[in-house]
């Protein structure tokens, strides 16, 4: 990979993120996808990092999907998201950090349309207060939640106990960066590198000890595409999008896969499964699949954190052979363990990716 | 034990991608030396529009040149089997490619594996 080029076109496109003081809206799916993820932002922020950020228990969801799959209005969706702003402003913060790709995607189009069209923010703001009474500030500050990992990533770097390197031979991991197409695709000065050379990830790759690898399908979608999976006839076109991605990838041996957005993690990770059950095809090594995080995940993983505590069991592809390589201790006997210490119980083996759960030591734990 | 594939009610839809290096790329380049103003092809189309074949189905040499110069062979003798030479596309091709012995030249490839 030649960076020379891609370095000069990732200093076109640079934004300004907030260095504290976050109003962060979460997502609305992934803390059922990868129930670590957010919990795992605010625990390094707070404490790690010292920083201010308000986690607002009244905000509700974009209505990103339902705008997206056409059946919420648009002036419905801009009032939704009048009111989070209106919720940040009463809060006291003017930096708006948005978990979700898509959730980011719309406020920059929404702020862009309002931009454009003042009368249409006059409107939202009159409906808003209709409904609701609420007034608001338009955010001072938008970032995507990635947005303000990468600009502490040095930071995080600096206090992590562990480095994207192969524990045996000391060579960096070898890692594939997904970013979700509404990141920016649509708005690329929104986002860090622009549209076809993103950095956000790739920067913290860097800064975190692995090697990014420049395979062919790089900016090709997940294959998440709302009204594709949201339609079960359609699915197959999510499926086949995540598969060319796969097989373009798949001869560059990638250790793991890192992503910032809610969807590609869930997809690339659970039409693994998928795959191997329709057509009995694995990737990886010895069947283990290539592991699918998100950014935060991986933040958490070489701080230290009990990768149980941050959710990896909930993954389809397993991250045992990862943490392995890394050197990250775990207890295999805490992978079905719920909070309380209760036993969970061991999901169905998948009849062709491998699956990691200590049989024996299991029987103990009952 | 080998389970059964699973169902899942949608299937994978095969990718259309051309992929030039699995290609089969020998039997253009042997109709290239067997007839080389296949190198002249501009890939205008006049040979399809005047082809007294192409009137009554959809045989078009055009089309048969570009799977040739791509290396997507799978087929291409059916296709090349169309053609009547009647050698109309020869009077009109702005290009002066010899398109009647082309054709021979190329089903003579796909049949021998070289001309």
């Amino acid at each position: 990979m030649r960076l020379e080029g891609k370095r000069l076109i990732w200093q076109d496109y640079q934004k300004e993120i907030a260095d504290d003081h976050y109003f962060y809206a979460r997502s609305c799916i992934r803390q059922t996808f990868f129930p670590g993820a957010e919990a795992i932002f605010m625990r390094i922020l707070k404490e790690e990092l010292g920083k201010d950020i308000h986690d607002e228990q009244h905000h509700t969801s974009c209505t990103g999907i339902g705008y997206h799959s056409d059946v919420v209005p648009f002036d419905t969706t801009m009032t939704v998201v009048a009111r989070q702003f209106a919720l940040m402003t009463e809060a006291g913060y003017e930096n708006y950090a948005a978990s979700c790709v898509t959730s980011f995607g719309l406020y920059t189009e929404i702020l862009d349309t309002w931009n454009h069209f003042p009368e249409t923010e006059a409107k939202i703001r009159e409906y808003l207060f209709k409904a609701t009474g609420r007034e608001f500030n338009k955010p001072r500050n938008l970032a995507h939640a990635s947005d303000i990992v990468y600009k502490l990533r040095h930071q995080i770097a600096a206090k992590a106990k562990y480095k994207l390197v192969d524990k045996k031979t000391g060579n960096p991991l070898k890692v594939v960066e997904h970013i979700g197409c509404h990141y920016s695709k649509m708005f690329p000065h929104k986002g860090i590198g622009g549209a076809e050379y993103p950095y956000v990830l790739s920067g913290m790759i860097e800064a975190w000890g692995g090697e990014v690898i420049d395979y062919p399908e790089r900016r090709h979608c997940c294959g998440f595409g709302f009204r594709q999976y949201i339609v079960q006839a359609n699915r197959g076109f999510s499926l086949s999008c995540s598969k060319k991605k796969f097989d373009s990838m798949e001869p560059y041996e990638p250790d793991m896969i890192i992503t910032n957005c809610p969807g590609c993690p869930m997809f690339l990770d659970r039409w693994q499964y998928a795959l191997s059950e329709m057509e009995g095809k694995t990737y990886g090594k010895n069947k283990q699949g290539i592991p699918v995080f998100t950014y935060e995940e991986v933040a958490g993983m070489i701080m230290g954190y009990d990768p149980w505590e941050i959710g990896l069991q909930v993954h389809q592809v397993p991250a045992e052979p990862l943490l392995d390589k890394i050197g990250i201790p775990y207890d295999p006997l805490q992978k079905f363990t719920g909070k309380q210490g209760q036993y969970l119980g061991i999901p169905e083996s998948p009849s062709y990716l491998k699956f990691y759960a200590d049989q024996q030591n299991t029987e103990v734990i009952k | 034990m080998e389970r059964k594939s699973i169902n899942f009610g949608y299937a994978i839809v095969q990718d259309r991608q051309i992929d030039f290096d699995a290609n089969k790329h020998e039997i253009c380049r042997a109709v290239a030396v067997a007839e080389p103003t296949l190198n002249l092809c501009i890939s205008c189309g006049t040979c399809a529009a005047t082809c007294s074949a192409g009137l009554f189905t959809d045989f078009s040499l055009r089309k048969v040149i570009l799977l040739l110069k791509r290396g997507e062979t799978e087929g291409l003798l059916k296709e090349v089997s169309k053609c009547m030479l009647c050698g109309k596309c020869q009077l009109v091709c702005p290009r002066n490619v010899s398109t009647r012995n082309l054709v021979i030249q190329i089903s003579k490839a796909l049949i021998n594996g070289k001309p």
